[in-house]
């Protein structure tokens, strides 16, 4: 069932949105909610709220997202959000959480981001290591 | 299958390689690499080296995620890795699992109780956040109850990064654990005071969030919004406060009074314009009764209007949507730039404005509007074309034709409609065009002219979305054919050849409408000839001339026309009849042999009637005598007869009509009908608009005596109705009916029961109302009773007293925390539902809480003593502290104090206190 929800939902916003000519406004109506879309050169991101949720914040928070995964990446592009989508999910953790905006400086979620990294680059360093695979092997 | 052997860890495909050979599959073999991908991946995640397994699980994540794979077998791996020591590895299961598990359904979800638990108190801070974040997704309440004590402890965290993660999921754990509230509510209550803009932003999302379900709850920590409001510079925040005084300020008249100045002047200064738009939301919703303050904000609306922002242009246009329920002139004043939107590039905004154009419609300008509308139709896209032509027509007929007072206008204009070359909307206009027919008797002429005209044009009859229109032409047509200049004209073009394109429904109706005119023509001839040599006997048929010149007459002096029945005459001799009957007999003679059992019967009736009158016609052609001359006779007896079941107005019904009818003594009406129970049993109200069967009484002769006639023959038919009703809905199992049959019982079936079923609620006061104001008078109508409906909330009444359960348990525990109840130690009441609790709450607190008036202005006397001086004595204590700032202020804390302190030791010596809190949920006097 989650794989025929995520498949529909996807296709049927992508037929709204994809369609809709540039310069026109950043909001469709689907399903009793409203989504929220903003494209960036070749990326779409988009966002479903509620009937009394503020558009606008929802633009500069897709906004403020960007902004943040571009300082992480540098220009982000498809390609890094496709290679690295486990990141762009920790990087939303860190501005999302329960669905409202919890982090509203960039500066704090790029530190966060990086201690994160720094963790996982050491877990890493010791993972592939050739002594710690021959350990793995013969165990 | 195998275990994972070394050559797996080693060679294992990692994320990277995976979405490049992804990238690069051939499109239609993605399938079939995705299924392989997976049997690697189902191999790998075995393993028992965490990094191999990790690698596996991000694989399977990302397939997940972008490629709508199920990984819903893979639920205990994720699991199963969240144990692991490095933190990369706990991100991935943690990830995996905030993505694919189901709180609902993932039952391994509960085996991760223990690990959330270890990482939520882990020194690390962003194993916590890991931990927090996982559990904001995948919360369910055994997670959430279970975990409580541990969220509890990280709301006053001293490290900033937790604890708003933690303020933030405390939402979905209050969601899904009420309980939780009465352990975690103060500690997030204290937290609203924080100066950490991130902390704060959190709080205040999560009271928007809990505001929205059951906001009286909140009333009493206005106060601490009120000075976040005033204070706060963040636009974040901001935006969410005003959500919350949104909802708040309904409730509590003299909250709305303090906050609408603040909320004006932030309108006026601040540049953002998702604040600025959230300022107006607020005002319009809520505030609406500040007449400044709705004319700042509309003017704010106005100037979104203008920009060439097209968001701004939606969200403006959505406000003044917002508007238009309370305030139109406020719409009205802004029409220039609707109208302008109404012609925008973007679909959605041009919806938007048409909405709103519809909303300002009135009796002034219904015509104004339309003539707008129907250019901008015209120039627009088929699908948005059709969407004006949809909302005019249902803005115009709305409460039978409430805003329309030329209905000259408004039929000719429904002609235009269904001209315009997009239109899909025939079924509505068709319904419309036959039911103003019927009510509106001073339309009818104008409504002839119309629908001959659209009779007439062949080139309308290729298009197939015109058939439902032309259906209704025809119908009209034949209805009211004696307000036709030509009658030859029009069955011409009833009869033309290219008719061959309607369907075989609406053909059926072209025939039995060309039947009508050729009846009335006859008729009139025969009438002329009576007078002239006053042939066919005196019988009753002097009485009846009469009776439709007096019609004929009431019908056009009203229209200021020139009489037009009698210019009909003038070229109907005998030879023009004799030629008429023969189109009609040639054009319908080979449909006597149709397969469509609709056109067959209906001109075999006309064939049928033509055998009868030819020999008629020739003979007074022939100059007839002797057996002609009965024979004559007795044809134009019968053609009177038809005429006269045919001439009579068909009037709306009620669909209740039938219970006007007294059942006769003696009358079992559900003998033997059992049976048809079985058939009928999905048949509802149709049953009751057979009565249209019989046709109803004159609106101008609606004397008491006529509706006792009207009950007599409703009676009689009474008990046919039901037979008649099945032989509709079943006709495969009936002999089709006879000619004397369809010629006084039939109807088209334009008259179908919805239309019926419309003027249900009709009301006549209203109408007759409306007819004195105008001198438009619609038809006939009587007061009606009301109809008992089956209630149909039934299912969703279902649904959201669940949710209000829910919210009313989150409020319930939120009003104990916030009045200081104690029934918080009640744990027996612990997943009781709220009335329950109610119940348990009423009789552990001290009852002095419900005391009545007289002793709580005592307690509150004795306990608020020393404080502010009172000055309302009768008003019970929230005005008694009516003081100045700094005094409440210093109340205030002193209450939050002793509600903490309740906590502590002293606690029987602050139960008055709080008791008299309890009192009153309204918000506290600072602000008032």
């Amino acid at each position: 069932m989650g794989r025929f929800f995520l498949v529909k939902v996807i296709r049927e916003l992508s037929g709204m949105i994809l369609t809709r000519a540039p310069k026109l406004c950043n909001f469709v109506e689907w399903r009793g909610y409203k989504v929220v879309y903003k494209r960036y050169a070749s990326l779409y991101f988009c966002m479903c709220i509620d009937q009394d949720d503020n558009e606008l914040e929802v633009l500069e928070i897709i906004h403020h997202y960007v902004e943040i995964l571009d300082r992480y990446f540098g220009s982000v592009c498809e390609l890094d959000l496709i290679f690295n989508f486990h990141k762009a999910y920790y990087i939303l953790d860190e501005i999302l959480i329960a669905g409202e905006l919890q982090e509203s400086s960039k500066k704090t979620v790029a530190r966060l981001i990086a201690a994160q990294d720094s963790l996982v680059e050491a877990a890493k360093e010791q993972a592939s290591s050739i002594s710690n695979m021959i350990a793995q092997a013969t165990k | 299958m195998t275990g994972p052997s070394l050559m797996d860890s080693l060679f294992q495909r990692s994320i990277d390689d995976l979405i490049k050979a992804l990238r690069l599959t051939p499109p239609g073999t993605e399938a079939a690499f995705v299924a392989k991908a997976i049997e690697e991946i189902r191999r790998e995640i075995r393993s028992t080296d965490p990094h191999t397994k990790a690698s596996a699980l991000q694989k399977l994540t990302y397939l997940h995620s972008l490629h709508g794979l199920d990984m819903s077998w893979a639920a205990f791996h994720s699991v199963e890795l969240s144990s692991a020591a490095a933190h990369s590895h706990k991100r991935t299961a943690y990830l995996s699992a905030a993505l694919s598990f189901n709180p609902a359904t993932t039952d391994v979800i509960l085996l991760l109780t223990h690990q959330l638990r270890k990482d939520l108190s882990s020194p690390n801070v962003h194993d916590v956040s890991l931990a927090l974040s996982t559990l904001s997704s995948i919360c369910n309440s055994d997670l959430a109850r279970d975990l409580t004590p541990e969220l509890f402890t990280l709301l006053s965290s001293s490290k900033v990064t937790v604890r708003k993660k933690a303020i933030a999921t405390v939402l979905r754990v209050f969601e899904q654990y009420p309980d939780a509230v009465r352990v975690c509510f103060k500690r997030v209550v204290e937290n609203l005071e924080n100066s950490d803009m991130g902390i704060l932003s959190a709080v205040v999302g999560l009271f928007c969030e809990l505001t929205e379900n059951e906001p009286r709850s909140y009333l009493p920590l206005a106060p601490e919004f009120y000075k976040i409001l005033v204070d706060c510079k963040n636009n974040w925040v901001l935006i969410k406060v005003l959500k919350i005084f949104a909802k708040l300020a309904p409730l509590e008249p003299r909250l709305g009074k303090r906050v609408v100045e603040p909320i004006c002047e932030i309108m006026k200064t601040m540049g953002a314009k998702s604040l600025v738009f959230e300022c107006v939301r607020t005002i319009l919703t809520s505030l609406s009764e500040y007449d400044s303050a709705v004319k700042l904000a509309v003017n704010k609306v106005r100037e979104f209007l203008s920009e060439d922002d097209p968001n701004l242009k939606y969200l403006g246009l959505q406000a003044l949507a917002i508007v238009a329920q309370k305030d139109i002139l406020a719409v009205v004043e802004n029409k220039d730039l609707v109208v302008k939107a109404l012609s925008d590039s973007d679909v959605n905004i041009r919806f938007e404005a048409l909405r709103l154009v519809m909303c300002m419609v009135s009796e002034d300008n219904v015509m104004e509007i339309c003539r707008i509308l129907i250019s901008h139709a015209l120039k627009s896209d088929p699908e948005f074309c059709n969407e004006i032509l949809g909302f005019i027509l249902l803005t115009c007929g709305r409460n039978y034709y409430e805003v329309v007072f030329d209905f000259d206008w408004y039929v000719l204009f429904l002609g235009e409609m269904a001209r315009v070359p997009h239109c899909q909307k025939g079924d509505e206009i068709a319904t419309q065009l036959i039911d103003i027919g019927m009510r509106v008797k001073d339309a009818r002429s104008q409504l002839v002219n119309v629908t001959r005209e659209l009779v007439i044009d062949p080139a309308l009859l290729g298009n197939p979305f015109m058939h439902a229109v032309l259906s209704a032409a025809a119908w009209v047509s034949g209805e009211y054919i004696k307000l036709s200049r030509n009658p030859f004209e029009i069955i011409e073009a009833l009869l033309q050849p290219r008719t061959s394109l309607l369907s075989p429904s609406v053909r059926a109706i072209y025939i039995h409408s060309a039947f009508k005119v050729l009846m009335f023509c006859v008729y009139s001839y025969l009438k002329l000839n009576g007078e002239e040599s006053s042939l066919p006997s005196t019988l009753t048929d002097s009485e009846l001339v009469s009776d439709v010149e007096l019609d004929d007459h009431n019908m056009i002096v009203t229209n200021g026309q020139a009489p037009s029945a009698s210019s009909i005459t003038h070229h109907l001799t005998q030879e023009s009849l004799l030629a008429l009957v023969n189109l009609v007999e040639i054009n319908l003679g080979p449909l006597a042999g149709s397969n469509e059992v609709e056109v067959l019967e209906r001109s075999t009736n006309v064939l049928g009637l033509i055998k009868l009158i030819k020999p008629m016609l020739l003979g007074s052609l022939n100059d007839c005598e002797g057996d002609q001359t009965k024979g004559e006779l007795k044809a134009s007896e019968t053609v009177k007869m038809i005429f006269d079941s045919c001439s009579e107005d068909l009037g709306p019904v009620s669909v209740n009509a039938q219970e006007k009818v007294p059942i006769p003594d003696g009358l079992v009406l559900k003998e033997n009908l059992d049976d048809l129970e079985e058939i009928c049993g999905d048949i509802k109200l149709p049953v009751l608009t057979s009565f249209s069967l019989v046709r109803p009484q004159f609106a101008e002769t609606s004397n008491s005596a006529e509706c006792q006639g009207k009950d007599e023959s409703e009676l009689s038919t009474g008990s046919t109705s039901l037979l008649a009703e099945h032989r509709k809905r079943h006709g495969l199992y009936y002999l089709s009916p006879g000619n004397t049959v369809t010629t006084s019982n039939d109807y088209p079936p334009a008259h179908d029961p919805k239309d019926m079923a419309i003027d249900e609620d009709e009301d006549l006061a209203k109408l007759t109302e409306k007819s004195l104001l105008t001198g438009k008078k619609p038809s006939q109508s009587k007061p009606r009773p009301v109809v008992v409906r089956f209630d149909d909330g039934e299912v969703t009444n279902a649904a959201t007293n669940r949710t209000e359960i829910k919210a009313g348990l989150i409020s319930g525990a939120v009003n104990e925390v916030l009045l200081g109840d104690e029934a918080t130690t009640s744990s027996s009441s612990r997943r009781k539902p709220p009335k329950s609790r109610r119940a348990a709450e009423d009789s552990n607190v001290s009852i002095t809480e419900y005391k009545s008036d007289a002793s709580k202005i005592d307690q509150s006397e004795h306990s608020k003593a020393g404080l502010g001086g009172s000055k309302h004595n009768g008003h019970g204590k929230e005005r008694r502290r009516r003081s100045s700032g700094k005094d409440k202020e210093h109340d205030r804390k002193d209450k939050h104090k002793s509600d903490s302190a309740a906590y502590g030791k002293h606690r029987s010596r602050h139960r008055a206190d709080k008791a008299v809190e309890a009192q009153a949920p309204v918000i506290p006097d600072f602000l008032l």
